[in-house]
C-alpha cells in the first residue's frame, strides 16, 4: 500500500461528520494514545469491573472499601458528620493557605494584616470567613459525630481503638481551633486566649499556681503556661507559638491520626451496623 | 430500617458497590455541605475587634465558646481542677469508655432499652454538663462572670454578696486542722461509699466484669456525679470548699 499519499477524499470526510464517525474516531485515536492510556487506567463504562477500579485503582478513593453494605448509606444511621467534618477540615487547609499568604505572625503586624486580608485581598473576607465557620463548624461536627458513634454503640468491639483514634482527634479539634483563635491577635482573641491558657498556671506540679508546685518550684516565668506562651503573658512570642502549633504541628498530627482513623474503619470491618 | 433492635434487618448482607452509590452520596452531601458554608460565609463576617491591647481587659473575658463549659465549672472548682484535671479525665475518661462498657448488645444500631445506663450517663455529661453550660457560658455570664437572663442588661457594676462559707466551717468546725480532716473525710467517704456500695450492690457482676474495669468505672462516675453535687452545693447551699487543704482545695 505504500507509495502515494492518499489525497483525503472532502465527500468522504463530509459523510463522517454528517454520522458522527468523526467523533468516535477522534475519541478513540485520543483514549488509545499513550498519553491517555498511561494516565487514566481503566475504562468509564458502568460495568462491574470498572466499578471496583474505580475505587481500588484510586489513590483518593481507595480508603474506602469496594463493596459496603446496604445500611451503611443510611443517612439516618451515619448522619453523615464524620465525613462533613473531614470536609470542614479540608476547607480550613485550603482556606488556610490562602490566608498565610497574606498573614505575618508578627506582634506589630498580624493585626494589620488581618485588616489588609479584610479590606483590600480579593476574596480575603470570604476566605476568611470560610476558614473561621468551617473552625466552628468542624467542631460542632465533630461531636454530633461522636455522639452519634456513642448512640449506636460503634465503639464496641472490634472498634476500640478508633474510637481511642478518635478521641484524639476531637481534641486535636479544639486544639486546631483554639490555637487559631488568637492569630487575628485583636481583643477577643488576646482575652480569650488569656483565660484558656491562664488554666495552665494552676496546673498540679508544673503550674506556679497549681497544687505542690512549691515542691517543683516553677515560677510565673517557668512553668507550664510559660511554656506554652513563651512568655509570662500573652505577648508575640505566644502568637508566633499558637501560629507554628496550628500552622504546622497540629494539623500534621490531626492528618496522620485521621488517616489511621478512616483505614482502621475499614480494617475493622466498614461502617458498625446490625450484625 | 434504623432502630429496632435484635431483629436482624438483613439476614443475607447486601453488598454494594462504593462507586458509585457511596461516592455519589459523599459527593452530593459535600456539595450541599459547601453551599450553606459559602452562603454563611458571604453573608456573616467574621468578628474583628479592635487590635490587642494587653492593658485592656475586657468584662467579661471569655475563653472560645467550645471551653465555656470548663470556664464555668471555674465557678466551683480551682484552675488546677476545672482548667486541668477535669479535661484531662474528660479526655482520658472517652478514651477508656470501649474497655469499661462490656454490654455486648447495641453494636452497630440505635437501641435505648438494652443499654439505657451507658446512653444515660454519656447524654448526660454531654448534653448537660458539656453543651448546656456552654450555652449558659455564651449567652447568660456577663460582666464579672455574673448571671444575666437575657432580658437583663449586662450592668458591670452588679454587686452580688460573697456568703460562701466552706463546708466545714458550716458544719460548726471553726479550728483549721480539725477542718482539713473532716473536709477530707467527706471527700474520701464519698467516693469509698460509692465505689463499696457499687461493688455490693454489683457483686455478681465482679467475675465477669472484673474489678479493674468496675472500680475505674464506678469512680470516673463519682467524679462527674461530685461536680454536680458541688454544683448543686454551692448554688443551693452557699458552699466554697469542701476540703481546704495547705496544698490544694476541692
Amino acid at each position: 500500500m505504500a507509495g502515494k499519499p492518499q489525497i483525503p477524499n472532502l465527500a468522504e470526510i463530509w459523510n463522517d461528520i454528517k454520522s458522527g464517525k468523526i467523533i468516535s474516531d477522534i475519541s478513540k485515536s485520543v483514549t488509545e494514545s499513550q498519553v491517555w492510556t498511561s494516565s487514566f487506567r481503566h475504562g468509564y463504562a458502568d460495568t462491574p469491573r470498572n466499578r471496583v477500579l474505580q475505587i481500588a485503582s484510586n489513590v483518593w478513593l481507595h480508603l474506602h472499601p469496594v463493596k459496603i453494605h446496604r445500611h451503611a448509606l443510611r443517612i439516618k444511621f451515619t448522619w453523615c458528620m464524620g465525613g462533613i467534618t473531614f470536609l470542614m477540615f479540608l476547607v480550613t487547609v485550603v482556606t488556610g493557605v490562602v490566608l498565610m499568604f497574606y498573614y505575618r505572625p508578627v506582634g506589630e503586624y498580624a493585626y494589620f494584616d488581618m485588616k489588609y486580608l479584610q479590606y483590600d485581598v480579593p476574596f480575603g473576607m470570604l476566605m476568611r470567613n470560610m476558614h473561621r465557620w468551617a473552625a466552628h463548624s468542624m467542631v460542632i461536627t465533630v461531636w454530633l459525630h461522636m455522639l452519634r458513634v456513642f448512640l449506636t454503640g460503634s465503639y464496641k468491639p472490634p472498634r476500640e481503638f478508633n474510637w481511642v483514634i478518635g478521641v484524639f482527634l476531637v481534641t486535636f479539634t479544639l486544639l486546631l481551633s483554639f490555637t487559631g483563635y488568637l492569630l487575628p491577635w485583636d481583643q477577643l482573641a488576646m482575652w480569650a486566649v488569656t483565660v484558656g491558657t491562664n488554666m495552665a498556671r494552676g496546673t498540679p506540679f508544673l503550674g506556679h499556681e497549681g497544687p505542690f508546685a512549691e515542691f517543683v518550684g516553677v515560677t510565673s516565668r517557668y512553668d507550664a503556661r510559660s511554656v506554652l506562651l513563651g512568655g509570662s503573658l500573652v505577648g508575640p512570642p505566644a502568637l508566633l507559638r499558637f501560629y507554628v502549633l496550628h500552622c504546622i504541628l497540629i494539623p500534621l498530627v490531626a492528618g496522620a491520626l485521621m488517616i489511621v482513623h478512616f483505614w482502621r474503619i475499614r480494617k475493622d470491618g466498614g461502617i458498625s451496623g446490625p450484625l | 430500617m434504623a432502630a429496632p433492635a435484635k431483629k436482624k434487618v438483613e439476614v443475607v448482607p447486601e453488598k454494594l458497590h462504593v462507586w458509585p452509590y457511596l461516592v455519589r452520596l459523599e459527593f452530593l452531601c459535600a456539595i450541599i455541605v459547601m453551599v450553606l458554608l459559602t452562603v454563611w460565609s458571604i453573608t456573616i463576617d467574621a468578628p474583628l475587634e479592635e487590635a490587642a491591647n494587653p492593658s485592656k481587659t475586657p468584662n467579661p473575658s471569655k475563653a472560645p465558646w467550645y471551653f465555656l463549659g470548663l470556664q464555668d465549672i471555674l465557678v466551683y472548682f480551682d484552675p488546677w481542677f476545672a482548667g486541668v484535671v477535669a479535661p484531662v479525665l474528660i479526655i482520658v475518661g472517652l478514651m477508656l469508655i470501649p474497655y469499661l462498657d462490656v454490654n455486648p448488645k447495641g453494636n452497630g444500631y440505635y437501641t435505648y432499652t438494652e443499654r439505657k445506663a451507658a446512653i444515660w450517663v454519656y447524654s448526660f455529661g454531654f448534653l448537660v454538663l458539656w453543651i448546656a453550660l456552654i450555652i449558659m457560658g455564651v449567652f447568660l455570664r456577663g460582666p464579672g462572670w455574673n448571671l444575666f437572663m437575657p432580658w437583663e442588661y449586662w450592668d458591670p457594676h452588679k454587686v452580688v454578696a460573697l456568703t460562701n462559707v466552706d463546708l466545714p466551717y458550716a458544719f460548726g468546725f471553726r479550728d483549721y486542722v480539725w477542718s482539713s480532716l473532716f473536709g477530707g473525710a467527706v471527700i474520701i467517704g464519698y467516693f469509698a461509699i460509692g465505689t463499696a456500695a457499687y461493688f455490693v450492690f454489683e457483686r455478681k457482676a465482679i467475675k465477669n466484669v472484673g474489678f479493674m474495669r468496675m472500680f475505674l468505672k464506678i469512680n470516673l462516675f463519682l467524679i462527674m456525679v461530685g461536680i454536680v453535687i458541688k454544683i448543686v452545693l454551692r448554688l443551693g447551699f452557699n458552699i466554697k470548699y469542701v476540703w481546704v487543704t495547705p496544698w490544694f482545695n476541692i
